[in-house]
């Protein structure tokens, strides 16, 4: 991500923003309330354009690329308010993610042939294997909707998990969670990055589960990059504590819901 | 519907088969309203993919009903004189598949333009649309203009009409019960997080659209084929709505209850033909007492099975 910079109206969300992610790297984005996280994440995965700048993937410019692509490409996300299909039971929400990467389409949902059956049962087996993983089996048969709060949570990571990306987003997983949830998402996050061997970029209020787990951390402010660096180092940079100190409802206001587009 | 969905197709045609070997036996009236519940089993299961199913809010289906009807009329006016009676036959299955793909790329036309629109706008860009397919075929002296076509040959039985009825149900069932198919309910439940997950939210509606119209056409010409004449006036939106609240009432997205509620609603107004002036009204009525006690729709029990009390 190069120099990117998105403005809504008169408004600079994110400014001149760098960022590199390595390969199976590990990054905290943090920031106060409106440093312009999760506008970043919507510039990575095609919902907004940058006004000016470049992101690349890979080797792949993004820039046109409609979200669907973009996830196609090897990104996935979750939202800051959970966007799982809430009529669609738990099985369901991480099947649809292997119709991207599966070769059936329209024609053979119709036949049923030999080769769709397969398919169809090697997905069912895969789907079944993940959620087993990640101990969401047994509530297959369950309306997402109808989950328990951080059940839903992880439902949406394993579902991303499903598109079977290089680089995951997380936006604030941990947000709503009691600290023994947030002690185990912390666990699973480092899990996920060894298993599937993946990039992540992890955007949390949550101080301890950034430090702890986090290898680089970017801090934005008012849509501007203040500080980049090790966790120590981030935590002694005196604009960073200067940002969060100006900011004294943080912790309130992280728990407020967002209601623009994609959060 | 997993297993043997063919087979049930299978068996669902030669039913159709069956009774309309016999119908020579049926009294005439009870065999035209057994043809004319085919068709809105057909309206009404392809509806369901693009209203139910995929969310859309579509009242364009009269108008693709007239574009089939109209063009597969016109084809077998065309021809049926110079055809031989033999290939008769032929010449139905022809003129059906024509309409419908007329009526399919008439589906493109209108979704892909339409596709940033959502709700109350679509809904108006669609009803406009079958507003101006009907005013077209008003004036076009091709048609016949204002009076239609008439003396269209009586082709259609109810082996045809129960068979593309069969066939409607099964390619809803078949596209939805999928894990392609799947991305519809996606589209439905939320565009953002579904292109986030890969699928294209615009492929899908198109393909709904598409194939909605594709069946709403071949309701339009077996329709044709069974009345004889065919005026521009039949499709005017109210066409439209009646489709609708056979979609609404049968629980938007529940095939087998959308199948009933267009039985229902083809029957009833038959039993009740001295009402047939407060008909809208009616109407109405049904939907607003269904959207106050019943907003899943009278037929549904519970939308797709929850064991998760059962689960421990
Ligand atoms: N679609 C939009 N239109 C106008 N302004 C927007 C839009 N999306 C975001 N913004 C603005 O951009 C700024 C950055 O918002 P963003 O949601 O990225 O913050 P954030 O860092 O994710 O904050 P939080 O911690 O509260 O989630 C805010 O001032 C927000 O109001
Ligand atoms: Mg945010």
């Amino acid at each position: 991500m190069q120099r990117c910079t998105i403005r809504f109206g008169g408004l600079t969300a994110v400014s001149e923003l760098d960022l590199h992610i390595g390969g199976d790297e590990l990054i905290g984005l943090i920031g106060p309330n409106g440093a312009g996280k999760t506008t970043a994440f919507n510039m990575i995965t095609g919902v907004y354009q940058p006004t000016e700048g470049e992101i690349h993937f890979g080797g792949t410019s993004l820039a046109g690329q409609a979200p669907q692509e973009i996830t196609g490409l090897g990104i996935a996300r979750t939202f800051q308010n959970i966007r799982l299909f809430p009529s669609l039971s738990v099985f369901d929400n991480v099947r649809v993610a292997f119709q991207l990467r599966q070769k059936t389409g329209l024609f053979q949902s119709l036949l049923r042939g030999a080769a769709f059956k397969r398919n169809e049962q090697q997905i069912e087996s895969e789907v079944l294997e993940i959620l087993d993983i990640f101990k969401l089996g047994r509530f297959r048969h369950t309306m997402s909707k109808n989950l328990p709060y951080g059940d839903q949570r992880r439902l949406e990571i394993v579902r991303a998990l499903a598109t079977k990306p290089r680089l995951l987003l997380l936006d604030e997983p941990a947000a709503g969670m009691n600290p023994t949830e947030k002690t185990e998402l912390t666990r699973l996050i480092g899990f996920i990055k060894d298993k599937f061997r993946i990039s992540v970029l992890l955007v949390e209020h949550d101080m301890k589960v950034v430090m702890g787990i986090c290898e680089r951390i970017v801090v934005l402010d008012h849509g501007i990059k203040i500080a980049e660096g090790s966790p120590s180092e981030v935590r002694n940079d005196i604009k960073v504590v200067e940002a969060y100190l100006g900011d004294k409802h943080l912790k309130k206001a992280a728990a407020d819901a967002d209601s623009s587009p994609a959060d | 519907m997993q297993l043997g969905a063919k087979r049930w197709l299978f068996g669902a045609v030669l039913v159709a088969l069956g009774v309309s070997a016999l119908s020579g036996h049926f009294n005439r009236y009870y065999l035209g309203v057994a043809i004319d519940v085919g068709i809105s089993i057909i309206l009404a299961a392809s509806l369901n993919l693009i209203n139910g199913y995929t969310g859309q809010f579509s009242l364009g289906h009269a108008g693709f009903m007239a574009v089939g009807g109209f063009t597969a009329a016109k084809l077998t006016l065309l021809l049926a004189p110079i055809v031989p009676e033999a290939a008769h036959p032929a010449l139905f299955a022809g003129s059906i598949l024509v309409g419908g793909t007329v009526a399919a790329l008439a589906g493109l036309a209108v979704g892909l333009p339409s596709l940033r629109l959502r709700g109350d706008y679509l809904a108006i860009v669609t009803l406009g649309f079958g507003e101006i397919i009907r005013v077209i075929f008003q004036t076009s002296e091709t048609f016949g203009a204002a009076t239609g076509l008439t003396g269209i040959p009586k082709f259609t039985t109810l082996f045809w009409t129960w068979g593309v009825a069969a066939l409607t149900v099964y390619v809803v069932a078949s596209l939805v019960n999928s894990t392609y198919g799947r991305g519809f309910l996606c589209v439905h439940d939320d565009e953002v997080a579904a292109a986030a997950m890969g699928i294209s939210p615009t492929r899908y509606k198109v393909t709904a659209f598409v194939t909605g119209a594709f069946f709403a056409g071949m309701a339009g010409a077996l329709y044709a084929h069974h009345k004889q004449v065919l005026k521009p006036d039949g499709f005017d939106f109210m066409k439209s709505i009646d489709i609708v609240v056979m979609v609404i009432l049968g629980g938007m997205g529940n095939t087998v209850g959308v199948i009933l509620a267009a039985v229902l609603l083809t029957v009833l107004p038959e039993l009740l033909r001295g009402l047939a002036d407060y008909r809208m009204i009616l109407y109405s009525l049904l939907i607003i007492g269904l959207m106050l006690t019943r907003p899943q729709g009278l037929f549904t029990l519970r939308r797709r099975v929850d064991r998760s009390r059962t689960a421990n």
